[in-house]
């Protein structure tokens, strides 16, 4: 029994001194909305060079909050531009690193193939019982969503997700008829219809992307994210790529 | 199927419920040996703070801890000094986290157990010349086996369920703290559903195996009936 406890012991031990430590690996904290788009994009570079990006994936708040209690991320991809901005402020960030890689688009949204038409009337004419946005208050989707309503000047009754995807599954299970999404979740999703919501209606929602730890890998992962290659794949995933990469002055950014 | 991902998350699922397990045991039995044996007037105190778990929503453990654990703190500064790397959003913390989350589970049904065991085995055993350790190992330990039992496999199978601890201080890195129920929640969150139903299957059927298990093995003791 107490030669047990004590190998037992020992185990703990050798669990506690345990660390993995990767040659050179980058590890990016990533909004949701961007995961499957980030994947695509990990496989590419996996071709082009021999560093091992992690994908944590994860809504943009909690990973704000989490990188100021110390999560050890390099790269932040953000679904906004207003957490970046704030870590920045908070002096976390690598200067100058804040910049946008992808424009997100709206795209109106439901399971039925004929219910969206290519005008999106069913919107304006209210021929619906409930849709589903994201939450408003913590969504940038969800703000863009509400901007839209406002700016057509319709009062339907909502139902709010707590991020993009849960507004995805509220429409997805039937709960809502119709959903305000990211085009990102819709675009190639096999099944039912859509109508891209045009991008006057609500200000751009800029997705901007921070470096944390200035080192070589990650910035050179950075440089990839931004090149023609990685931008033509992030358009295909629905988003717009953004109008000019490199450095953008904060006064620009104001979108709220 | 399952993506090698997943089975990543379910390995590091069982093996942090596996440590926590084994660490729980370790100082949850002193603990609950004291707690009782003990006749302190403000036991009680120490009681009511050791069930806290129990009905504080993990949320609000899973914050403190990270408060705790960030390199700004005393704890985490001190921990990253001492091992040499942050206590926060790594496997280690969410072990600390785990043994925190799950401590009542386990004290609980060791504290009953011994109290169950009483004097006077111990008195005969002391009478035959037993050292204490051994009137604990030889005398306690055998006598209390449906206790360590039942609090080895709510420690477990509590761990196996954590979320939102790990939701707030695990930082859902992959192969470090990304555990199952996370992945099945990022699953989830990304629509892909039939990888969230697959693991979620695997994790349910895990659990049943094991209560199965001790079911089995102990038709007559009582195990998970508090």
């Amino acid at each position: 029994m107490r030669q047990t406890i004590t190998y037992l012991i020992a185990y703990l031990l050798a669990q506690f001194s345990y660390s993995d430590v990767f040659a050179a690996q980058v590890r990016v904290a990533v909004a949701s909305n961007f995961a499957s788009t980030a994947e695509v994009l990990v496989a590419k570079y996996a071709q082009l060079s021999g560093d091992q990006i992690v994908l944590l994936v994860g809504s943009t708040g909690k990973h704000t909050a989490q990188i100021q209690y110390g999560l050890p991320v390099d790269v932040f991809l953000s679904a906004d531009s207003e957490m970046p901005n704030l870590l920045e402020d908070k002096g976390l960030v690598v200067d100058g690193s804040r910049q946008t890689y992808a424009l997100g688009r709206l795209a109106l949204w439901s399971k039925d193939p004929q219910r969206v038409d290519p005008n999106g009337e069913v919107l304006t004419a209210s021929a619906f019982k409930r849709l589903a946005i994201a939450n408003p208050k913590t969504a940038p989707y969800g703000r863009a969503a509400r901007q839209v309503l406002s700016n057509l000047a319709i009062q339907p009754k909502l139902i709010y997700g707590e991020s993009v995807a849960q507004a995805f599954q509220f429409a997805h299970s039937g709960g809502a008829e119709i959903a305000l999404l990211a085009l990102s979740q819709v675009i190639n999703f096999q099944q039912g219809s859509y109508w891209l919501v045009p991008s006057e209606l609500h200000s751009p929602i800029e997705q901007q992307l921070v470096l944390l730890n200035d080192v070589p890998a990650a910035h050179d992962f950075i440089k990839f994210l931004l090149s023609e290659q990685a931008l033509s794949i992030i358009e295909l995933h629905g988003y717009t790529r953004p109008a000019a990469t490199g450095y953008t002055r904060p006064d620009q950014l104001e979108n709220d | 199927m399952f993506s090698e991902s997943d089975i990543t998350a379910l390995l590091l699922t069982l093996k942090l419920a596996g440590i926590s397990t084994l660490v729980l045991i370790l100082f949850g039995t002193p603990l609950a040996w004291w707690l009782a044996k003990s006749a302190w007037r403000f036991k009680f105190l120490l009681e009511a703070l050791l069930a806290l778990p129990l009905v504080l929503p993990p949320t609000v453990l899973g914050f403190y801890l990270l408060v705790a654990f960030s390199p700004q703190s005393s704890i985490g500064h001190a921990f990253e000094s001492i091992v040499g790397q942050p206590l926060a959003f790594s496997f280690t913390g969410l072990v600390v986290g785990s043994v925190i989350y799950s401590l009542p589970f386990v004290i609980q049904p060791l504290q009953n157990a011994f109290i169950a065991v009483g004097r006077r085995p111990l008195e005969v055993a002391a009478t035959l010349r037993a050292s204490p350790s051994d009137r604990f190992f030889s005398v306690v330990v055998p006598l209390a086996k449906p206790g360590f039992l039942s609090a080895a496999v709510l420690g477990f199978a509590h761990t196996l369920g954590e979320f939102g601890v790990v939701l707030m201080i695990g930082g859902n890195i992959p192969g470090e703290t990304q555990v199952a129920s996370i992945a099945i929640y990022e699953h989830v969150e990304s629509m892909q559903l039939a990888s969230a139903h697959w693991l979620s299957a695997a994790l349910l059927l895990i659990s049943f195996c094991l209560l199965v298990l001790v079911y089995a093995a102990n038709p007559k003791a009582r195990v998970l009936r508090l």
